[in-house]
């Protein structure tokens, strides 16, 4: 639905040239949520701006739901009416709402109908179906500036959905709200995503958005996106920053010859209780020192460190059973004698990063 | 002179007053509104970036700016004549008048239309709104308490600037001070036509406070 190839933007400024993209290729699948994470200055901002070509890209292609739209931008700074055509049908919400203060709560729904030339009765009809879609059927008639930061997003979302997009692009739109409101907002966000097919582009600092709502992800480290793929494919390769950082497992083992393992649960292969069969099969204690479990559509995904009594030679016949089941089975290093193969330590990639 | 005397001359400076300074407010605010939106537009990274249209417009509204306005009334008497067919009189002082205060109101739009907050043009690009809906839907009505003190401003300015023209074959309140105030020596005359002056001054700001506090009102606060 959303593939940029190449992406790449150059700022100048007093003769220095910054680097924000650095060729970014990105596919978004139609209808899933797709995040992009990144400490700020990753470049996510730019990416997200250069899809709807707010931003040139300095090279690179753009192309959404088929259309090519760097080839529609053409060379000059002014946006021409093909690109403009191009971006009513991709809606956009930004971390500070954005809406007219001077405009109704209705008045600023009805502003992109305005644009696309919707006669009068019908932008109310529409304006006043969106209120109601987002919960905010009695605040027709309020003022922006009478709105909670939560009611202002909402009108923010029901003003990007005015023009029927296929595609919602979001500008850190939760990073403004406090935790509660962000639930709130991310839940309408994949309500919506799942009513109206809606394909998600969103860009956040904040892991717990990714948790919530994503179907896939890419990490963004200096204007690079360093991994990307659904979470189940995060999960299935072995020491992804970004599954580590979504399913955070912690604890090591409790005596010397123990051994202590991550089990990776994703695809088919998470639908049995492996752990209560490997127990009985081999008659052996597990202890479960720490797990990241999600249940996604009646399937398990995520991970689990669990302690196997004897060293990790003793426990080859084990770890192949779980392994033999599909699932993904990493021996974790003892920090204290450091038997057992060498992992990749867990580095905390994303700082904890106070909203702009 | 007596009240009786004094009234009628009151009555006709403050009709030609008012005529002169609402025709130039006219005239002031639909040329000079233009202006100060082209100058944000093509300031440096504004939407309609022109360096060499933007340093042009902006050396002319300063040059404007800068002459005195006595100055100005006399050098553009042989403009108003063109234009008027006469430099004497509230109609040909429009003229002066509107001129002298275009660069200033044109000033007072740009710093206004600076103030919106870029995000909101941002999301009507977003929409795919062009240059002429960004101006008409958000530039102008978000700037509109602003836009509407800077009207009330330049009126106000238009009030002193009618009162010197006076002085140059004008007519209103400024010229009866002059001819009965000053050339007769009537210092009474003089005194309350300053109190005529000092009420419409008063009343002009007033409501143009009242309308800028109506419209800051709306949608900040319940």
């Amino acid at each position: 639905m959303i593939t940029t190839s190449g992406l790449t933007k150059v700022y100048e400024s007093r003769g220095r040239q910054v680097t924000a993209l650095d060729g970014v290729d990105l596919h978004v699948r139609e209808g899933e949520v797709f995040g992009v994470i990144g400490q700020s200055g990753a470049g996510k901002s730019s990416l997200i701006r250069c899809v709807n070509l707010l931003e040139r890209p300095t090279s690179g292609t753009v192309t959404v739901d088929g259309t090519d739209l760097t080839a529609l931008a053409g060379k000059g700074r002014r946006a021409g009416k093909d690109l403009r055509r191009a971006r009513s049908s991709i809606g956009m919400v930004f971390q500070h709402f954005n809406l007219l203060s001077s405009r109704t709560v209705k008045d600023n729904i009805e502003l992109p109908l305005e644009i696309l030339g919707v006669s009068g009765a019908e932008r109310s009809r529409r304006a006043l179906e969106l209120l109601d879609l987002v919960g905010l059927a009695d605040k027709a008639k309020s003022y922006p500036g009478q709105l909670s930061g939560g009611q202002k997003q909402r009108v923010g979302i029901a003003r990007a959905l005015a023009g029927e997009p296929k595609v919602l692009l979001s500008d850190e739109a939760t990073s403004a709200l406090d935790p509660e409101t962000t639930r709130s907002i991310l839940q309408l966000l994949r309500d919506l995503n799942r009513q109206l097919g809606l394909t998600v582009l969103l860009i956040t600092h904040e892991m717990d958005v990714v948790k919530t709502i994503c179907d896939s992800a890419a990490l963004m480290q200096k204007g690079r996106i360093v991994e990307s793929g659904t979470v189940a494919e995060l999960l299935a390769t072995p020491g992804s920053q970004l599954a580590a950082e979504l399913f955070p497992v912690s604890g090591h083992a409790t005596a010397d010859d123990r051994t202590v393992v991550d089990v990776t649960f994703h695809g088919e292969a998470a639908t049995q209780p492996v752990v209560s069969q490997l127990a009985r099969t081999y008659n052996i204690d597990i202890s479960i020192l720490g797990a990241a479990m999600d249940t996604v559509g009646g399937k398990q995904i995520g991970r689990m460190r669990i302690e196997l009594p004897g060293r990790y030679e003793e426990n080859v016949v084990p770890i192949g059973f779980l392994r033999e089941r599909g699932l993904q089975v990493e021996p974790v290093e003892d920090p204290r004698d450091g038997t057992a193969a060498a992992v990749p330590a867990q580095q905390h990639v994303l700082a904890k990063e106070s909203a702009k | 002179m007596t009240w009786e005397e004094m009234r009628p001359l009151l009555e006709q400076g403050t009709v030609d007053t008012l005529y002169m300074v609402l025709w130039a407010t006219v005239v002031t605010i639909v040329a000079g509104l233009p202006l100060g939106v082209l100058l944000v537009l093509t300031d440096k990274g504004g939407l309609l970036q022109n360096r060499p249209l933007n340093k042009v417009v902006g050396a002319i509204v300063n040059i404007g700016r800068s002459l005195p306005f006595i100055i100005l009334l006399i050098a553009l008497i042989p403009f108003t004549t063109f234009v008027v067919g006469t430099f004497i009189g509230p109609t040909a002082m429009i003229v002066p008048l509107a001129i002298g205060a275009i660069p200033f109101f044109a000033r007072l739009v740009e710093t206004a239309i600076r103030e919106v907050d870029h995000g909101l043009v941002e999301a009507v690009q977003s929409m795919g709104g062009g240059i002429p809906t960004i101006v008409r839907k958000v530039l102008l009505p978000q700037a509109l308490p602003s836009l509407v003190a800077a009207v009330t401003t330049t009126v106000i300015v238009l009030i002193g600037y009618s009162a010197m023209a006076g002085a140059v074959g004008g007519e209103g309140l400024g010229s009866k001070a002059v001819t009965y105030g000053y050339q007769r020596f009537d210092t009474t005359f003089m005194l309350v036509t300053v109190v005529v002056l000092v009420a419409i001054v008063t009343i002009v700001q007033l409501l143009g406070d009242g309308a800028v506090r109506l419209l800051a009102r709306r949608g900040r606060t319940a």
